[in-house]
C-alpha cells in the first residue's frame, strides 16, 4: 500500500524521534544522571512506529515491555513528560513513581512498559475484550520480546485470544537475545509457528523494513477490526545495545553491532527506499532531524531542570480511594 | 429479607450489580459451563459450587464468559479489561491457584494506580474460594489471604455471614480498586437473613458480633462463626467475650480492635491462615503496640500450624481451630 507523503514523514519523525531518544539516553547515563535500569529500543524502531502509525488513541491498546521507550513515543505518549518519567521526575508521565519500565499513558491506550518478562499480554487481551465490547473495531497490540515468547503468559494470551476470538495483534520482537542468551539457543522452534499452532495467522518479516512491517500489521489490524480475531507478526529485529546499559555484551561477536548499525539500520533503510523512489528528498528528513534533536536537547534539559517528587507523593495514589 | 444461604447472596449480588450495570463481566473457568459440549453449549455449571448459575443464561455469553483453564490469561485479562474501561469480575476458583497468577495480581492489577502516577484505575473484583474442612487437601484448602493482605494496592475481603457477603460483594464490584474476594467453601450453605434489594457494606468498618467486657475474639472469615459460638458457649459460664468479625483484612479497622481491647484488656486473634505473618499477627501487633498499657493478659493468636493443609480428615480437624482450642486459650487468659 502506498503511503501519503504526510504519513511518510511522520513515520520517518517518530523512528528519529525514537532513535535520538534512545542514543542521548545512553550518552546521559553514562555520565551518570540517569537513575535506575536502561533497556533501550535503537535499532527496532520500524517495528514499533511500523504498526503504532496505524492505531488511533481512542480505542487501540498497546501492551509493553522493559524496552519499552520506542512504543511509548511510537503511539504518542508525550518526549518530554516520558524523559521526565525516566530522569524520576515530578512531572514526568507517572509522577516519577514508575520510571523507565512502568511508563504508560492510558488517554494514548499506551498500556504501560513492564518490568515482568511476559508481564503484558495478559493486560493487552483484557483491552481487547474491552475494545470488542465497548469500543468496536479496536484492537490491542502487545510487544513481545523473544525472550517473553518463551513465558507461559504469552502462550495463555494466545490460546485466550483466539478461543474468544479477540481483536489483538501479537507483535512479536525478535532481537536475537533474551538478556545476555541467544534465541537460537532458548527459544524452540519458531515463534511464527508457535501462534499458527493456535491457529492464529502468522508472517514473519524484516524489523530493520518499515514497509515489510507496516504492511504486515496493515493485515493484521484489519483482520481484528472486521471481528476475524488475532494475528500474529515475528519481526527479525536487531538490539543495537545491549540487555542494559552497562552490559559488556561479551555474547556478542565483537563487530556484529558495528554491523547492524552498517547493514541493518531501519533509518538508513527507509531513507534510501523513498529518495530512491522519490517519495521524500533528503532535505525533508535533514529537516526533522534537525527539530527532533532541538525536541531531544529541550526535553534533557527540562528534565534535569524539573523537581523531584514531593516528598507526600510517596504515601499517593496507591488505592483510587482505602475504604 | 429473607433467609438466604452464603451461596445464594453471592450469586443475588452478582445478578443485580450485572443488571444495574451492563460493564459488570465474569470470566472464568466454567462460569457458564457447556461450552462447545456435545449437550449443545448451553449453560451446564454455573461455577464448580455453582455460584453463577443462572447468570449466562440470564445475561448472555458475552458477559459470563468460559474461560480455558489459564489463570494468568484471566486474572491478567480481567485487569487489562478493567484498567480499559470494564468491571469484570474473575473466578480463580480456588484461592490456591493464585500461584500460577500471582504476577497478574500483585506485579500488574495492585500496582497500576500508582506506578502510573494516579492515572489508573483498576475496577476488577477477584472472586475466589478458601478454607478447609472439606478434605480437599494442600492445593485445594489453604487460606492465603494473610500473603494478599500484604500486598499494597489490593484490598482483600473475607465475609463471614449471608448479609456480609451480599454487601460486601456489591460494594466490591462497584469499588474502583483491586478486591480479592475470598469466599470460605465452608460457609457456602450457611444460612442468614439478607435483604432483597442491593446494598453495600463499607470496607474497613469491622463488625461487633457480640458484646462482651473481659476478653476480645477477632475472627477472619469462618473463625468469626467460630468466635461467636464460644462467646455463647463462655456465657453461661459467666465469661463475657466481645466478637469482631474483621470482615476486611485490607483495610483493617485497628481502631475498633483497639477500642475494644482497651474495654476488655485480653485479646485472642483468630485465624485459619498459618501462624506466621498471618492477619492474626498483624492484629496482635497492632494491639501490643498501641494497646499495651490497656492489657492484662499476654495478646494470643489461635491459627493452623504451620503446616500445610493435610487430606486425611483426623489430621485436617487438628489443623485447623476449633471452638475448643480458642476456648481452652480464654481460659487461661482469664486466670492469667
Amino acid at each position: 500500500m502506498q503511503l501519503s507523503r504526510d504519513q511518510l514523514l511522520s513515520a520517518y519523525r517518530r523512528m528519529r524521534t525514537i532513535r535520538e531518544f534512545e542514543e542521548r539516553l545512553n550518552v546521559e547515563f553514562q555520565a551518570g544522571t540517569v537513575p535506575g535500569f536502561l533497556h533501550l529500543y535503537s535499532g527496532q524502531e520500524a517495528i514499533a512506529v511500523g504498526i503504532c502509525e496505524q492505531l488511533e488513541d481512542a480505542r487501540d491498546y498497546i501492551g509493553s515491555t522493559h524496552r519499552g521507550h520506542g512504543h511509548c513515543i511510537a503511539k504518542g505518549v508525550d518526549v518530554k513528560g516520558m524523559m521526565k518519567e525516566i530522569y524520576c521526575k515530578k512531572h514526568g508521565v507517572c509522577g516519577g513513581k514508575g520510571g523507565s519500565m512502568h511508563i504508560a499513558d492510558l488517554d494514548k491506550g499506551m498500556l504501560g512498559a513492564n518490568a515482568i518478562v511476559g508481564g503484558a499480554p495478559p493486560l493487552a487481551i483484557g483491552a481487547a475484550l474491552t475494545a470488542k465490547t465497548l469500543k468496536p473495531g479496536g484492537v490491542a497490540v502487545p510487544f513481545i520480546g523473544d525472550g517473553a515468547a518463551n513465558q507461559g503468559t504469552v502462550a495463555e494470551a494466545m490460546n485466550m485470544a483466539s478461543v474468544l476470538k479477540l481483536p489483538v495483534v501479537f507483535m512479536f520482537e525478535n532481537n536475537g537475545y533474551a538478556e545476555f542468551t541467544a534465541a537460537s539457543y532458548a527459544t524452540a522452534g519458531s515463534i511464527e509457528a508457535r501462534a499458527k499452532a493456535y491457529d492464529i495467522p502468522a508472517v514473519t518479516v524484516d524489523g530493520a523494513d518499515f514497509f515489510a512491517v507496516h504492511e504486515a500489521a496493515r493485515e493484521a489490524i484489519a483482520r481484528a477490526r472486521a471481528g476475524e480475531g488475532p494475528s500474529a507478526i515475528e519481526a527479525k529485529a536487531y538490539r543495537f545495545w545491549g540487555h542494559f546499559q552497562g552490559d559488556p555484551q561479551r555474547y556478542r561477536a565483537p563487530n556484529e553491532t558495528k554491523d547492524l548499525r552498517e547493514a541493518k539500520d531501519c533509518l538508513k533503510h527507509f531513507r534510501s527506499r523513498v529518495t530512491e523512489a522519490a517519495l521524500l528528498e533528503d532535505a525533508d528528513m535533514d529537516a526533522i532531524d534537525e527539530e527532533v534533536l532541538a525536541l531531544i536537547e529541550e526535553a534533557v534539559a527540562e528534565a534535569k531542570a524539573d523537581p523531584e517528587p514531593d516528598a507526600q507523593s510517596l504515601y499517593e495514589d496507591v488505592y483510587v480511594a482505602y475504604n | 429479607m429473607s433467609k438466604k444461604t452464603y451461596r445464594e447472596a453471592i450469586t443475588e449480588a452478582l445478578r443485580q450489580e450485572m443488571e444495574r450495570e451492563e460493564r459488570v463481566i465474569i470470566v472464568g473457568e466454567d462460569v457458564a459451563g457447556g461450552a462447545g459440549g456435545s449437550a449443545g453449549g448451553g449453560e451446564a455449571a454455573g461455577g464448580v459450587m455453582g455460584l453463577t448459575a443462572g447468570l449466562c443464561t440470564q445475561f448472555g455469553r458475552e458477559r459470563v464468559i468460559d474461560t480455558p483453564i489459564t489463570e494468568s490469561a484471566i486474572i491478567g485479562m480481567a485487569a487489562g479489561a478493567a484498567l480499559t474501561g470494564l468491571r469484570p469480575v474473575a473466578e480463580l476458583m480456588f484461592a490456591d491457584f493464585i500461584g500460577v497468577c500471582l504476577d497478574q495480581v500483585y506485579n500488574q492489577a495492585a500496582k497500576f494506580r500508582y506506578m502510573f502516577g494516579g492515572k489508573a484505575r483498576t475496577p476488577l473484583v477477584v472472586r475466589t474460594m478458601i478454607g478447609a474442612g472439606m478434605g480437599a487437601g494442600p492445593q485445594h484448602s489453604q487460606a492465603i489471604y494473610p500473603m494478599l493482605t500484604a500486598i499494597p494496592g489490593l484490598k482483600v475481603v473475607v465475609p463471614s455471614t449471608p448479609y456480609d457477603a451480599k454487601g460486601l460483594l456489591i460494594q466490591a464490584i462497584r469499588d474502583d480498586d483491586p478486591v480479592i474476594f475470598c469466599e470460605h467453601k465452608g460457609l457456602l450453605g450457611s444460612q442468614g437473613e439478607v435483604p432483597d434489594e442491593p446494598y453495600t457494606i463499607p470496607f474497613g468498618k469491622a463488625a461487633i458480633t457480640r458484646e462482651g467486657t473481659d476478653i476480645t475474639l477477632v475472627g477472619i472469615s469462618r473463625m468469626a462463626v467460630l468466635c461467636n459460638e464460644v462467646a455463647d458457649r463462655l456465657k453461661k459460664d459467666g465469661i463475657s467475650v466481645e466478637v469482631i468479625d474483621v470482615r476486611t483484612t485490607s483495610p483493617l479497622d485497628a481502631a475498633t480492635i483497639l477500642e475494644s481491647v482497651k474495654k476488655t484488656g485480653r485479646l485472642v486473634a483468630v485465624d485459619e491462615a498459618n501462624p506466621m505473618c498471618s492477619v492474626a499477627s498483624e492484629i496482635a501487633s497492632i494491639v501490643a503496640s498501641d494497646a499495651f498499657e490497656y492489657l492484662d493478659a499476654p495478646v494470643k493468636k489461635v491459627t493452623a500450624p504451620h503446616t500445610p493443609v493435610p487430606a486425611a480428615p483426623n489430621l485436617e480437624a487438628l489443623y485447623l481451630p476449633t471452638p475448643d482450642k480458642i476456648e481452652v486459650v480464654i481460659r487461661d487468659l482469664m486466670d492469667f
